[in-house]
């Protein structure tokens, strides 16, 4: 479980994120839905360790991250994988050795254990026979799906997420969210996914929490969403014309 | 950016903040020395990074090793050329200019021109990857394994460079005088024996040692400023393009005033 406490952000003194305070269940698929420029990628920065918060605490099972030592840190990101929103592939490395990597920096694993593990990774989100490819040479989605393939190499407690279907087809961003949920249920892990697609929250959102201007809005499941009276949630969620049309209906 | 991540990462965001030339020297200096404080750690995985060593060296020296030849050979057979056309005195005997050659390579040419070709070459080479890393968050997902990006970029290139270009520097002297061989043998410019006999006239180990000196000085701010710059980048694929050109022209610049002070302290 991943708990914020009163967590307070600021770039040249001015507030991106004011007292957010929330919890994300383990084995659940965790939403953070909110517009661009939210602060939904300020907190999952702040969560991974990327960014600095100014006030507030971050606990990972009880473990205080941000208090922790540099060192202590280093060895709960190593409990983490992160998605991000490019893919961050390694460029000059194949899509295996880009899986390989975590397990050969961080893990005790002999060479052919590494190698399983790749591969059954590799298996796990159907690229098995893309393994010798470079990341110039595939699709991305199949991007995304090497860099899930990456992010759960190391077994992690914690996966982050960050809009995983930015500059996806509908489709392809379905595979992608199925994957993610599914990996979550299996490894039963702590998932928070960063979004605005409406699509991911009523496929996947287990539990949904809507940052607006920097706070913590709204919380709840995907089927509250639907009807709540929060007008700043409403404007959000039923913004395309798409959902405008169906709530109509 | 935040202060704290900015001081972690090694990069600051100054555009809303006005500063003179002075205070942005200043800064930035300071974030060199933090930077390289991170960049000088153990590694996570030795035998990972003697492998990352053999690329870079790889990548880094092996490739410029063709280039530096032409270069050389080039520049020796046309100081021969011209120190022969500047010295018209009939009191100097000829195998002066063998001596002269040989003092211009050793000293200055091959390690002070070929390391500021090597900063156009290896810099703009480190600054771009590093840049590009930094601005498609290769380096946000190496900081998010528990890994230190900055030691696992800088330092084997840091390493490989410093390693290898005196031994470029070396081979840049050979070649450079064998140029200056081949001017007097194939174009004449004065008998070939008079030539070797200046080479090998006057001769101190001191000037080599001198010459290794600012290989290894150059290598060193060559690729750790490239890196810094590398590693500051933020934004796209233009800001990509700019820190590249800052790399050139600082460690250009860099070398410059390492010459003199190299020059000030083995011969002041």
């Amino acid at each position: 479980m991943i708990k914020i406490e009163n967590l307070y952000k600021y770039f040249d003194g001015r507030e991106i994120l004011h007292d957010i305070s929330c919890e994300f269940e383990s084995g659940k698929t965790n939403l953070i839905i909110g517009q661009s420029g939210s602060g939904k990628t300020v907190l999952m920065k702040c969560l991974i360790g990327l960014y600095e918060a100014e006030k507030g605490n971050i606990l990972y099972d009880n473990r205080n991250f941000i208090k922790m030592a540099k060192k202590d840190r280093q060895i709960l990101q190593q409990e983490m994988g992160v998605l991000f929103q490019g893919g961050a592939l390694f460029d000059s490395m194949s899509v295996k050795e880009n899986v390989l990597f975590p397990l050969i920096m961080l893990s005790n694993l002999n060479e052919s254990e590494r190698n399983d593990r790749a591969e059954f990774c590799l298996e796990r989100v159907n690229l098995q026979d893309s393994q010798h490819l470079y990341p110039s040479q595939i699709s991305g989605g199949m991007k995304k799906r090497v860099a899930i393939a990456r992010s759960i190499a190391l077994n992690p407690k914690y996966l982050f997420c960050d809009e995983p279907n930015s500059g996806l087809d509908p489709k392809t961003s379905l595979i992608i969210d199925e994957l993610i949920y599914e990996l979550t249920h299996e490894y039963q892990m702590t998932t928070i996914i960063n979004t605005h697609d409406m699509n991911s929250v009523m496929a996947i959102g287990e539990t949904v929490s809507f940052i607006h201007e920097g706070k913590l809005w709204w919380k709840g499941s995907k089927n509250e969403i639907l009807n709540t009276d929060n007008d700043e949630l409403n404007s959000f969620v039923y913004a395309s014309k798409f959902a405008q049309h169906l709530k109509r209906k | 950016m935040d202060k704290n991540s900015s001081l972690k990462l090694g990069y600051t965001n100054r555009s809303n903040l006005k500063m003179n030339f002075l205070e942005v020297l200043l800064q930035d200096i300071g974030e060199y020395i933090l930077l390289m404080k991170r960049v000088i750690a153990k590694p996570k995985n030795k035998a990972y990074f003697r492998k990352q060593l053999v690329d870079e060296i790889n990548v880094l020296c092996i490739n410029s090793l063709l280039i530096i030849s032409v270069i050389s050979i080039f520049m020796g057979a046309v100081i021969t050329i011209q120190t022969n056309l500047q010295i018209e005195n009939p009191l100097l005997p000829t195998w002066t200019i063998g001596f002269v050659v040989r003092q211009s390579v050793v000293l200055e040419f091959a390690p002070t021109i070929v390391s500021i070709f090597l900063a156009g070459k290896i810099g703009s080479h480190i600054a771009s990857e590093i840049g590009t890393m930094k601005v498609t968050e290769q380096v946000d997902a190496l900081e998010t394994m528990g890994i230190n990006s900055a030691s696992h970029l800088i330092l084997p290139k840091i390493i490989a460079s410093s390693m290898v270009n005196p031994l470029l520097i070396i081979i840049s002297i050979f070649l450079g005088l064998l140029g200056g061989w081949g001017a007097c043998e194939f174009l004449g410019t004065i008998p070939s024996s008079q030539y070797i006999e200046g080479i090998r006239s006057w001769f101190e180990s001191r000037d080599i040692y001198y010459a290794l000196v600012k290989a290894f000085v150059f290598a060193f701010l060559i690729s750790s400023i490239s890196g810094f710059w590398g590693y500051k980048t933020t934004g796209g694929a233009l800001e990509v393009g700019k820190t590249s050109t800052k790399a050139v022209v600082s460690s250009s610049f860099m070398i410059l005033l390492f010459d003199l002070i190299i020059t000030e302290i083995f011969f002041g």
